[in-house]
């Protein structure tokens, strides 16, 4: 539902000249938030409840050179406060995309960022190649964390060597922005991110899912398809705050903040931990307008504190 | 289009030993209603459950912009919804997903509710009525105590007959063994069906061997409910005319909420 009274407070907000546009590693946003991979599509599933043009990029699901058929059912489970999921990167493949998906996209006014994901070395390379002859992505987030694919992303995502390795294939096939998504499955998240940003990403999105799993005390078995998933929502939210907070402290990359945020107050939290952006998943599937009250929801909080530059709170917390 | 916003509840009333009967006046989302399709409800405004729950179309007045829901409390969320009052605010999203589609030519249909399964087929049997199309709906439950809905489909003017385990009313047994006896005699052309999926599955292969083509709706765990997360896949045969190779496998997995929750019978996997 596109609230025509929205528009009308952007454009006041921009008179009075409160400045909510940031640059997530040389992509420029016109407000910090996105959508969090894998929990808003490609788009258009979202259109009828968001005014796309109103966001600050759109972050579509995960692509991979091949078409993934994913996980089996059940793909989600409930925890209080958050959810399991398994549906392990199911996507029709990067030409589907590129042909099918991306030219909806070009209808909007709103940059594109692409999370990218792979078995191989070879298959981040092709894929960022495909990707960045394509018009319309304006940046790539690399999910070197995704935990539900056997052979894929927790490898590479928790061995610091590998998620180096994966960033430095990644960059010396693109000149787009590129942004590192770290898993927080592991043990030290500030040498992880400073590896990558070694190894040449513009920004680092974290965090992606924690692993995790749940077991039906009737059926007396695993629950989930895949048995173990990666818990998002408000029950991780503690957890993504810290390591933003770490993160941002050790590594000068911007930082593209995620994990359970479902409103203003919890996007500023982690924009006062670190984040210059940040990313709604989970939240759009409660309310599926989520993003649209969160922006309207930060430039309130800056209207009622007197900030003017949204830049200003980046880290505020530590700085 | 779809609607996302509050609703009014308007009535909410024990039908069944766990069976709610809720109308909740929605006229943007009224006016979108139809038969198979479902909306999304956000039973708590906490954060216990989280997700949404799908609950189908049970009712649609056009006239009066209401819906209603039948529902069965299973747990948290429906528990929720069960404690609502008239003059509540309800947070809905919908209509969701593709509703059944009465194919041209059909004369004589069958209609297998199992259990709660019973909710969406009510605006169904009303459209086959209004169409003119001759109808036997069978029901099967629990035990005579779960057979919900019975005495209004009578009322509608449509042959009913009753399936339940123990055999405390009408055939003892499933109503897979219920339909079998009926299927020749009644000589159906066309079959609908929404239940668990043991009985869906049954009543696939047996209406096969019937040479019945038909379509049946299908129930998953749900994410987001508009086809954004790819929580609620099924399996599906089709593959012929999709350039996804996913079919190369035997099957390629379709999203409930936004390719169903109505599915033709013949595409549907259903795993044991
Ligand atoms: C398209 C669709 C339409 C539906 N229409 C109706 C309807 O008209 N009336 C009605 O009473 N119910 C309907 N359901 C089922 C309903 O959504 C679930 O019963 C409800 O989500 C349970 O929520 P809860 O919090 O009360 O239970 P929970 O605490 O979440 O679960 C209680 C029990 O129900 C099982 N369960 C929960 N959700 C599902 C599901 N989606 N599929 C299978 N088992 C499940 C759980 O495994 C558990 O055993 C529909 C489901 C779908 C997908
Ligand atoms: C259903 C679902 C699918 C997801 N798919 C992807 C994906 O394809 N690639 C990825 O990098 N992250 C994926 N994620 C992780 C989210 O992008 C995000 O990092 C995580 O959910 C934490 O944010 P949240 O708590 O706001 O949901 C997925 C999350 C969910 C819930
Ligand atoms: S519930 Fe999200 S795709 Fe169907």
């Amino acid at each position: 539902m596109t609230n025509p009274a929205d528009n009308l407070t952007d454009r006041q907000a921009g008179s009075q000249g409160v400045n909510l546009s940031v640059n997530l590693g040389g992509l420029q946003m016109k407000n910090p938030v996105t959508t969090a991979s894998g929990t808003f599509g490609f788009g258009p599933e979202y259109a009828p409840y968001v005014d796309l043009n109103r966001l600050g990029a759109i972050t579509v699901k995960g692509t991979t050179l091949e078409p993934r058929k994913g996980n089996p059912t059940p793909r989600i489970a409930e925890t209080p406060a958050g959810i399991l999921n398994c549906i392990g990167l199911q996507n029709p493949g990067v030409d589907h995309f590129i042909r099918e998906d991306l030219p909806y996209l070009r209808n909007y006014d709103t940059p594109v960022i692409v999370n990218i994901a792979g078995n191989s070395l070879d298959d981040y390379a092709e894929v960022t190649r495909r990707l960045s002859g394509a018009q319309g992505v304006s940046a790539l987030e690399v999910n070197i964390s995704c935990p539900n694919v056997k052979q894929g992303g927790m490898v590479f995502g928790t061995d610091c060597m590998m998620a180096a390795e994966v960033i430095r294939v990644v960059r010396e096939n693109t000149t787009l922005p590129l942004i590192a998504k770290l898993s927080p499955n592991v043990t030290d998240i500030v040498e992880i991110a400073g590896r990558v940003a070694e190894a040449g990403a513009d920004a680092l999105a974290l965090i992606n899912t924690l692993l995790g799993m749940k077991i039906d005390i009737r059926s007396r078995k695993p629950f989930l398809g895949n048995i173990m998933g990666g818990l998002s929502g408000p029950a991780i939210r503690p957890v993504a705050v810290r390591m933003v907070w770490q993160a941002a402290q050790a590594v000068r990359l911007p930082i593209l903040g995620m994990g359970g945020i479902m409103n203003a107050e919890d996007a500023i939290e982690f924009i006062l931990a670190g984040a210059t952006a940040v990313a709604v998943g989970t939240a759009n599937f409660v309310n599926p307008a989520a993003t649209m009250d969160i922006i309207t929801g930060i430039q309130q909080y800056m209207r009622d504190n007197g900030i003017t530059d949204i830049n200003d709170l980046v880290g505020a917390a530590w700085k | 289009m779809s609607f996302s916003g509050l609703g009014e509840v308007v009535m909410n009333t024990k039908v069944g030993p766990e069976h709610f009967l809720m109308r909740v006046y929605v006229p943007q989302l009224t006016k979108l209603a139809k038969p198979g399709r479902f909306v999304h409800i956000r039973c708590s405004s906490g954060m216990d459950p989280l997700l949404r729950r799908p609950i189908s179309l049970h009712g649609i007045d056009y006239g009066k912009g209401t819906i209603s829901l039948l529902y069965q409390v299973v747990g948290t969320g429906t528990r929720m919804l069960a404690e609502m009052s008239p003059g509540d605010g309800i947070d809905l999203m919908g209509p969701l997903g593709n509703g059944f589609t009465i194919p041209d030519g059909i004369n004589k249909a069958l209609v297998v509710g199992g259990g709660i399964g019973v909710a969406p087929l009510f605006p169904l049997v009303q459209s086959l009525k209004h169409y003119g199309i001759e109808q036997t709906v069978l029901l099967g439950a629990r035990s005579a105590a779960f057979v919900i809905g019975r005495e209004q489909l009578e009322s509608l003017g449509v042959k009913v007959k009753i399936a339940t385990d123990d055999g405390s009313f009408g055939y003892q047994g499933f109503v897979t063994g219920l339909a079998e006896d009926v299927i020749p005699a009644a000589k159906p052309d066309y079959f609908f069906a929404c239940g668990p999926y043991p009985m869906l599955k049954g009543l696939i292969s047996l209406t096969k061997g019937f040479g019945l083509s038909g379509q049946v709706s299908l129930e998953e765990y749900m994410g987001c409910g508009v086809g954004a997360c790819l929580a609620c896949v099924c399996k599906n045969r089709t593959g012929g005319g999709t350039e996804q190779p996913a079919s190369a496998g035997g099957f390629e997995y379709k999203k409930v909420c936004t390719d169903g929750p109505v599915f033709e019978a013949s595409e549907v996997i259903l795993d044991d």
